[in-house]
């Protein structure tokens, strides 16, 4: 019987979940590395997985292998809590997240691949008068850029998500909070299979267990990849390696301005629906949405020391649990069923780093942070663009290396959400 | 969660402290006579290997003195914790 087909047991009586779309066995095909591409992308998570697709789509440039250390997406994009939106303050930001967004709501017909795309919407809480004032700035920016925002009063706040407590007498009072309706969710593991089957039908080899482990230059010029399973020759080399960036762009002796650390999530065991929208608190460190199946999936902030094990520590998430608590008191009687870690790279900014590096060919994706899922298309359309043709996207123009020397920061820490 | 050596108080939780980054990056003698690249390093980079990292903390909720640690990122083990103005020690 294939995977597809439902046993005649079940047939008839669907049990919460049950509409989740089957799968065919295999979508991609795990390629054999050849001795040279004209593109090599290095990491093969959402980021690297959506730049293959759109050097294929958008640019003809089909000759392209994404090297992954570990399995298809098994890094951040397996790890995630899958939030997306576009409701950053600055114009630079608004550009690239609101390209994303937009592409977000296009994408499972482009793809062709169920992504379980729900735009349910974000609520980002306030809770202080600090919060307030910075939320309706935020609200009115994203409005001049086009992008759909609303503050809500407590009231309100509670109309979105009864569940939210916005009693006056609690430690954190919710005071408000900033809404935008097109936000949501989507399935961080379609997704990511999405643009693989999507990549791979166009001819993008995937190579998984196949670590990156060193860069070849050559009169300041990239040449190739060393391998796990052997040197292989490239026209041009486009790191898209998160948390692991700094060791891969080290390599060919290039300095980014990140700091690696880990960040946890947790998911609930599977509950009825309770939460319909997503929720996050920048002062309390927590946000929460409910997953398809019923899971509350919640996310932390990060741990304030370096470090690329993808575990973090215990405190951190006893604080998030606190807040969510605090927030939701209807979350007490639920169950922690896993939590689990990431490493993520964080920029001084809160911003990026998209674009060209001091070696020619040789591309830099990084500096995603905590919020890099919600980019996935936007950052893969643009970063395409910028491996294909040699120049920024005018989407990551702004985000360049080059800034930290200019001083021309994207400074997003407001927006960002997560405690950085 | 970390178990940490405060040099003068001992071991404490990770919760106690409060984490300060690299160590041992001075601030530039003449800072005007940086060129802008050189101020950038200064400001914005520090490094991020995936390995031994001597870094600095601050024991918050006891002595509230800074102190430096090595520590191995890749799997969170302490090698050495040291005073401040102490050279880094070597690790083998």
């Amino acid at each position: 019987m294939s995977p597809g087909t439902p046993s005649p047991e079940t047939q008839g009586r669907r049990t919460p979940g049950a509409d989740l779309p089957d799968h065919p066995d295999r979508l991609w095909r795990s390629a054999e590395p050849k001795r040279a591409y004209d593109v090599v992308i290095v990491g093969g998570g959402g980021h690297g997985l959506a730049t293959a697709y759109y050097l294929a789509k958008n640019h003809g440039i089909t000759d392209v292998a994404v090297l992954e250390r570990g399995w298809l997406a098994g890094g951040n994009m397996a790890r995630n809590t899958t939030i997306i939106r576009s409701n950053y303050l600055w114009d630079e930001s608004a550009g690239i997240y609101e390209h994303a967004l937009k592409l977000w709501e296009g994408l499972e017909e482009d793809l062709g691949y169920p992504l379980l795309f729900s735009q349910r919407g974000v609520l980002n809480l306030a809770h202080s008068l600090q919060d307030v004032r910075d939320s309706v700035r935020r609200v009115n920016a994203n409005r001049l850029n086009g992008v759909d925002a609303e503050w809500l009063t407590p009231e309100q706040v509670k109309e979105v998500c009864p569940i939210v407590d916005v009693s006056p007498d609690v430690r954190y009072p919710v005071l408000g909070g900033t809404y935008q309706p097109r936000a949501g969710i989507a399935k961080h593991d379609y997704v990511a299979w999405g643009f693989a089957k999507a990549a791979a039908d166009l001819g993008v080899d995937m190579i998984e267990h196949c670590e990156v482990t060193g860069l070849d230059v050559r009169d300041g010029r990239v040449t190739g990849v060393q391998t796990t399973r052997g040197p292989i020759a490239a026209g041009k080399v486009a790191l898209a390696a998160a948390g692991h960036s700094s060791v891969v762009a080290g390599y060919a002796g290039v300095s980014l301005p990140l700091q690696s650390h880990p960040l946890q999530a947790l998911v609930s065991e599977l509950l009825e629906p309770v939460h319909p929208t997503v929720v996050m608190s920048n002062a309390v460190h927590v946000y929460v949405s409910q997953a398809h199946k019923g899971e509350l999936v919640m996310g932390a902030g990060i741990d304030a020391a370096n470090s690329y094990r993808r575990r973090g520590a215990f405190h951190i998430i006893e604080r998030q649990m606190s807040a969510a608590l605090e927030l939701f008191p209807v979350f007490a009687r639920a169950h922690v069923l896993r939590t689990w870690g990431g490493v993520v790279d964080v920029t001084p900014d809160a911003s990026p780093v998209v674009g060209l590096t001091p070696v020619e060919d040789l591309y830099v994706n990084c500096g995603w942070g905590t919020g890099g899922f919600k980019a996935t298309p936007g950052v893969g359309w643009c970063y395409a663009h910028t491996v294909a043709t040699g120049e920024p996207h005018p989407l990551n123009a702004p985000f360049s290396l080059d800034r930290f020397t200019t001083g021309k920061l994207v400074d997003e820490h407001g927006a960002a959400a997560v405690a950085h | 969660m970390l178990l940490i050596a405060c040099p003068w108080c001992g071991p404490r939780d990770e919760a106690e402290f409060h984490y300060g980054g690299q160590a041992h990056v001075a601030y530039p003698e003449d800072p005007a006579a940086l060129s802008d690249e050189e101020w950038a390093r200064y400001l914005f980079f520090r490094d991020n290997p995936e390995g031994l990292f001597a870094e600095r903390w601050s024991h918050t909720a006891g002595c509230r003195r800074w102190f430096n640690a090595v520590r191995d990122t890749a799997t969170n083990e302490i090698h050495a914790v040291y005073r401040a103005g102490e050279p880094r020690p070597v690790i083998a």
